[in-house]
């Protein structure tokens, strides 16, 4: 995370080979990145971009998904089951058969995600993934990533999202001008005032509530409504016996 | 509604299929947004949002084609009789996507381009690109080819390129998309201002309803190409907050702890919209 110019999509490219450093050093499995081509990286680290439209070029929505598939060598049956897979779980099956051009800018999203994470490359990178999604689809993506997540690939998020962050709370790391200014768990960095103010984002609406609730006794780490509704739940229930028994 | 002349746009069972499309992406709207106003348009992914803003400024039926059907007014004029530049200057729209929207060599010659078009002296261009610029915070970037820009920086100049048309409508369609959470808010209270100071009408497609629902007096739901929701935001959110949900809009955190915990028997009042109102309710109770 962090502000417009920060770095994040620079950084993201340098991860399969895309950009390679002027200086330093970045390795993808121990391997320095500038001694191996891209089309090896990417086999390894599959990348989604921030704008849709730098990766959409096939004439059905089912052969974008299916190209990079293709493109490796898997077999038809593989290729096959894993498009309808990911179809299913982006929430694009009924548009298998369209064109990528005619869909909307979110949809387009999706199949841009879907053509990646269809080949389940061992790192995935994903530059705002949740640019003109609706809660629902967010929510969907969540539990793929997650998904992804528990079956030991690594994720790297690029994202403006802070209310998505709280959701998933994963380990951010913070840059600004080009440079990481923190590193910590959603829930430390997004309730710290002074990270939030350096790296140009705004708290979660739970955040922004528990600093304000301060003087009641509350942690000022909460981030996620369930955690939220745990904490006030007992305030409020003391309360409620306390004006029972009062008056 | 507050600081509302008269009515800017008027659309009557407007309806519209994309053409080789199974189904309508728009089926009959109607609805009238008064001068000034500041609407907030959102709905699911593929709902029709996108479509009903290129109605507004006439990029369908002019470059979509597909079925146009019943009847859109923007100033009184129905968008039909108009050609897309005249349109132009009326209803200023800035892209979903800011990229496909740049074309010049640096920042400042795209800004300038629209003004430049519209026959206004060369002190007004200037006056005119400078005040956009800095409005959209893009001062910085103005010698910048748009290629060398952020994503965020780009959706920026789209911004900017819009306000130095003075438009009367401005329709920014999901426009924190790319933006930082604090570029978001600057921009959005920025966009509040102007329309403030000199009654533009604001409409913005957005899915996160806490980043406008502070400056955002209506709210307009659509799903399947229909409004199935429109009105005040506090008074939809409070009524039709299940409904609302159950469609995937993306609602306010603390309207959704709000009614988890009404669900509980533990709160009563009303769905709070934003942060100030629940700290202002949740104090007084706790204090009790
Ligand atoms: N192709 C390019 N040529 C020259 N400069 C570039 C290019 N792309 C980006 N930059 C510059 O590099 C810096 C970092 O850009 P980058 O795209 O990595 O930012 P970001 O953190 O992804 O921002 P955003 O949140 O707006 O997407 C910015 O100052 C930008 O202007
Ligand atoms: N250029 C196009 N050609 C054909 N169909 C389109 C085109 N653009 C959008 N659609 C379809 O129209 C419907 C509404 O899209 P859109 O207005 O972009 O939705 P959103 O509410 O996400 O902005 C969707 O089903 C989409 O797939
Ligand atoms: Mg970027
Ligand atoms: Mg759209």
């Amino acid at each position: 995370m962090g502000e417009n110019g920060a770095g994040k999509t620079t950084l993201a490219k340098q991860l399969n080979g895309l950009l390679r450093p002027t200086l330093g050093r970045v390795t993808v499995d121990g391997d320095d990145t500038t001694k191996k081509s891209v089309a090896q990286l990417s086999r390894k680290v599959g990348i989604v971009f921030q704008n849709p439209d730098h990766l959409l070029f096939s004439e059905t929505v089912r052969d974008e998904v299916g190209f990079a598939l293709k493109n490796f060598g898997f077999e038809l049956g593989v290729i096959v089951k894993q498009v309808e897979r990911t179809l299913e779980a982006l929430d694009l099956a009924h548009y298998a058969d369209t064109s990528p051009f005619l869909l909307s800018g979110g949809e387009r999203k999706r199949v841009a995600l879907a053509a990646v994470l269809a080949w389940e490359p061992d790192y995935l990178i994903l530059d705002e993934p949740t640019i003109g999604q609706d809660y629902q689809q967010k929510e969907r993506l969540r539990n793929f990533i997650l998904q992804l997540n528990s079956q030991g690939k690594a994720v790297v998020m690029v994202t403006h999202d802070v209310e998505f962050v709280a959701e998933c709370n994963p380990k951010v790391v913070l840059m600004s001008k080009g440079r990481i200014v923190a590193q910590g768990q959603a829930d430390e960095i997004l309730s710290d005032d002074g990270l939030i103010e350096k790296a140009s984002l705004v708290k979660p609406q739970m955040a922004k509530l528990f600093s304000q609730l301060g003087g009641f006794g509350f942690p000022r780490d909460v981030v996620d409504v369930h955690r939220a509704k745990m904490l006030l739940e007992e305030k409020l229930s003391e309360v409620k016996v306390r004006v029972a028994q009062g008056s | 509604m507050a600081g509302t002349q008269g009515e800017i746009i008027a659309a009557r069972g407007l309806g519209f299929q994309y053409a080789g499309s199974a189904s309508k992406a728009l089926d009959d709207i109607s609805i009238v947004i008064g001068q000034g106003e500041f609407v907030l348009l959102t709905g699911p992914s593929g709902c029709g949002k996108t479509t009903l803003c290129r109605c507004l400024n006439g990029l369908i039926p002019n470059f979509h084609p597909g079925e146009i059907s019943g009847e859109l007014l923007v100033d009184g004029v129905s968008v039909a009789a108009e050609t897309t530049s005249e349109l132009s200057r009326k209803v200023g729209y800035v892209f979903q996507n800011p990229e496909n929207q740049l074309f010049a060599l640096t920042v400042e010659k795209d800004v300038a381009f629209g003004p430049e078009n519209l026959g206004l002296t060369r002190e007004e261009i200037r006056g005119r690109v400078d005040w956009a610029m800095e409005a959209a915070g893009t001062v910085a970037l103005k010698d910048l080819a748009p290629y060398e820009l952020s994503g965020g920086q780009q959706q920026r100049v789209a911004l900017a390129g819009v306000l130095a048309m003075k438009p009367s409508v401005i329709v920014l369609d999901e426009p924190t998309s790319f933006l930082d959470p604090r570029t978001a808010e600057e921009i959005m209270g920025a966009v509040d201002d102007l329309r403030r100071e000199n009654g533009i009408t604001v409409i913005v497609v957005e899915h996160r309803l806490d980043l406008v629902g502070r400056y955002a007096e209506r709210i307009v739901v659509m799903d399947h190409g229909r409004i199935v929701a429109d009105g005040k935001v506090e008074d939809v959110l409070d009524a039709e907050f299940d409904r609302l949900s159950g469609l995937g809009i993306g609602l306010p955190k603390v309207s959704l702890l709000w009614s988890l915990l009404k669900r509980d028997g533990l709160v009563s009042e009303r769905l709070p919209t934003h942060v100030e109102s629940a700290v202002k309710m949740l104090s007084q109770r706790l204090s009790n």
